[in-house]
């Protein structure tokens, strides 16, 4: 039942997007969010997604499996298309039934909120897919620890996104069995009012919560019986290293960037 | 009535690329009152296998009955599955409640019987595990040694009286002599309920000397099903698929190989005694 759910959905490969410096990919992800948040003619996310078609090609990642990552987010878009179509106020009416009224200005509006919408979940979740959450984590530890000089906890954060990262599966898994070995001793988790199901996951919870107890106590045990102290001093197996492909990667989001100020500033 | 399973297969998140087909083509029938043993590699789908028995997963393809209720169907599945108890591995891990009583008592509770019914299933599921009543009803769960606890999570399953047991693994992780008290309660649970045992087991011994049945998993089939005798006879065959075989059967094998006559289904420690003394007679 918890099977169902990818967190961090990494799609293994081998492209020349996989092997970016992480880096590289978690700051030409905030340049793409903010160039995605610059557009302002509809049209002009065809650009946007003319880029991400490019990005899903060169790292071999089906197209389909892209798709499915919008898929949580479909009734929201569904949603957000149809509050903008029915509560734009616009003048050139299209169709007109009793109080609700359709208008070119709200169509467009609904369009572009989508349209934006869907270029920013598909473009960082390019990123997701192709990025280990090791590498993650390791790429975002890096690029925060200049402020570790002003005492922000840089490497304590990213061990700690990792173990949280590693344990998520576990736990899930953990949970799956909990819950099936009292659905055998007869437990109820889908009938009765809000309270009665609410009661009905102490079963599941209690040794939940008892085992991830446990699982951090032979954590940290393991760790300090290896002598981790922290980030000190601590040398690295992968050292990241910026190559010239990161510069060509970092050149193509600019271009679309400006690409895109131009075209708005002199073509509409 | 038995359980009937019919050309079951069965394939982890089917669609993704994680998709794995964990069973093939799976059709036995456990009978009434049998000990069906099931043994198999580590990943032969001997747990995948045992949990469609009450109905926690549902095949892929094929079907599952118990006692003529279709494991399929909602409604017969929770008729179904009261029939079935089921011990999972490490079942400790599914205490939850304050004393070992109440988490015996949750079984029993949720099929809504009554106090009194419920506290007489307590205290005979708990004297059959081996736990003091007296002594462990007040208890935490998780004051418990670990053989203990995993004791008190088998009267949970006890408790409701299962008519077919369910055990994966129940022997995993624990010394000989917690090893030694479960193979105890399930055979007097044998004994005094006439119940089904399906127990999955690593312990050929164990599995050679109390099963009727052998059921042999590898990578996901069926590979055999036969009364001990036969699925022992081909050792060989056994250890092919990096499984161990009983004692006596790898005596007998050593023998074999040294020229010695052993009869074929030879696999009983009492056996092998008559036999030898009896050869060794003779010589
Ligand atoms: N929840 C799951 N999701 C995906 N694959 C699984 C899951 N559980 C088991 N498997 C896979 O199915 C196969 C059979 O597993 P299992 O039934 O646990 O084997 P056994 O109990 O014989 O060791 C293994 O290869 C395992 O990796
Ligand atoms: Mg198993």
């Amino acid at each position: 039942m918890f099977k169902n759910i990818t967190l961090g959905q990494y799609f293994p490969g081998n492209s020349a997007i996989h092997r970016l410096d992480p880096r590289t990919k978690i700051l030409l992800m905030i340049l793409y969010i903010v160039v995605v948040f610059m557009v302002k003619q509809l049209s002009l996310f065809l650009l946007c997604a003319v880029f991400v078609l490019g990005v899903t090609l060169l790292s071999e990642i089906p197209l389909s499996y892209l798709l499915k990552s919008l898929r949580p987010l479909k009734w929201l878009i569904v949603f957000m298309f149809f509050l903008n179509v029915f509560l734009t106020p616009g003048e050139r009416v299209l169709f007109e039934y009793w109080k609700v009224k359709i208008t070119l200005e709200g169509l467009r509006q609904a369009a572009f909120i989508s349209l934006r919408l869907i270029m920013l979940v598909s473009g960082t979740s390019l990123m997701t897919l192709t990025t280990t959450p090791i590498a993650l984590t390791d790429g975002l530890e890096r690029l925060l620890s200049p402020f570790k000089r002003v005492n922000f906890p840089a490497h304590e954060l990213a061990m700690m996104m990792t173990i949280a990262l590693r344990f998520i599966p576990t736990l899930m898994e953990e949970a799956d069995k909990i819950m099936k070995a009292q659905l055998a001793r007869g437990a109820d988790f889908e009938t009765g009012g809000i309270i009665k199901r609410a009661k009905g996951m102490i079963p599941i919870l209690v040794p939940l919560f008892i085992s991830a107890f446990r699982r951090a106590d032979e954590l940290a045990m393991a760790m300090e019986s290896r002598c981790y102290h922290g980030g000190e001093g601590r040398t690295r197996m992968r050292v990241l290293k910026f190559m010239p492909q990161d510069a060509l990667a970092a050149l193509t989001v600019a271009f679309l960037g400006i690409l895109i100020v131009i075209m708005q500033a002199f073509v509409f | 009535m038995p359980i009937v399973v019919s050309s079951l297969n069965y394939t982890y998140m089917p669609g993704s690329t994680q998709e794995y087909k964990a069973l093939t083509d799976i059709s036995l029938t456990v009978r009434d009152g049998e000990f069906l043993g099931i043994i198999g590699h580590t990943g032969s789908g001997k747990s995948t296998f045992v949990q469609h028995l009450n109905g926690l997963i549902q095949p892929t393809s094929g079907t599952v009955s118990v006692d003529g209720f279709q494991m399929a169907d909602k409604k017969q599945r929770i008729k179904g599955r009261a029939l079935v108890g089921m011990v999972f591995q490490y079942p400790e891990y599914q205490l939850f409640e304050e004393t070992v009583e109440k988490d015996i008592a949750f079984g029993p509770r949720n099929r809504g019987l009554s106090d009194k019914e419920i506290s007489e299933r307590v205290r005979e599921s708990m004297e059959l595990v081996g736990l003091q009543h007296e002594t462990f009803r007040e208890k935490s769960p998780f004051e418990l040694s670990g053989g203990e606890k995993r004791r008190a999570a088998l009267a949970g399953i006890i408790a409701m009286r299962p008519k077919y047991l369910v055990l994966d693994e129940p022997m995993a992780g624990l010394d000989p002599k917690g090893r030694k008290d479960i193979l105890n309660t399930i055979r007097l649970l044998k004994k005094r309920t006439k119940c089904g045992i399906i127990m999955v087991s690593h312990s050929m011994d164990d599995i050679a000397s109390e099963a009727d049945r052998i059921a042999v998993f590898n990578g996901g089939r069926l590979e055999r099903i036969g009364t001990p005798g036969e699925v022992f006879a081909d050792s060989e065959a056994l250890l092919k698929m990096g499984l161990d075989i009983p004692q006596v059967s790898r005596l007998a094998l050593e023998l074999r190989q040294r020229g010695v006559e052993v009869p074929e289904g030879l696999f009983k420690l009492e056996d092998m005694k008559d036999f030898l003394l009896r050869r060794l007679r003779r010589v």
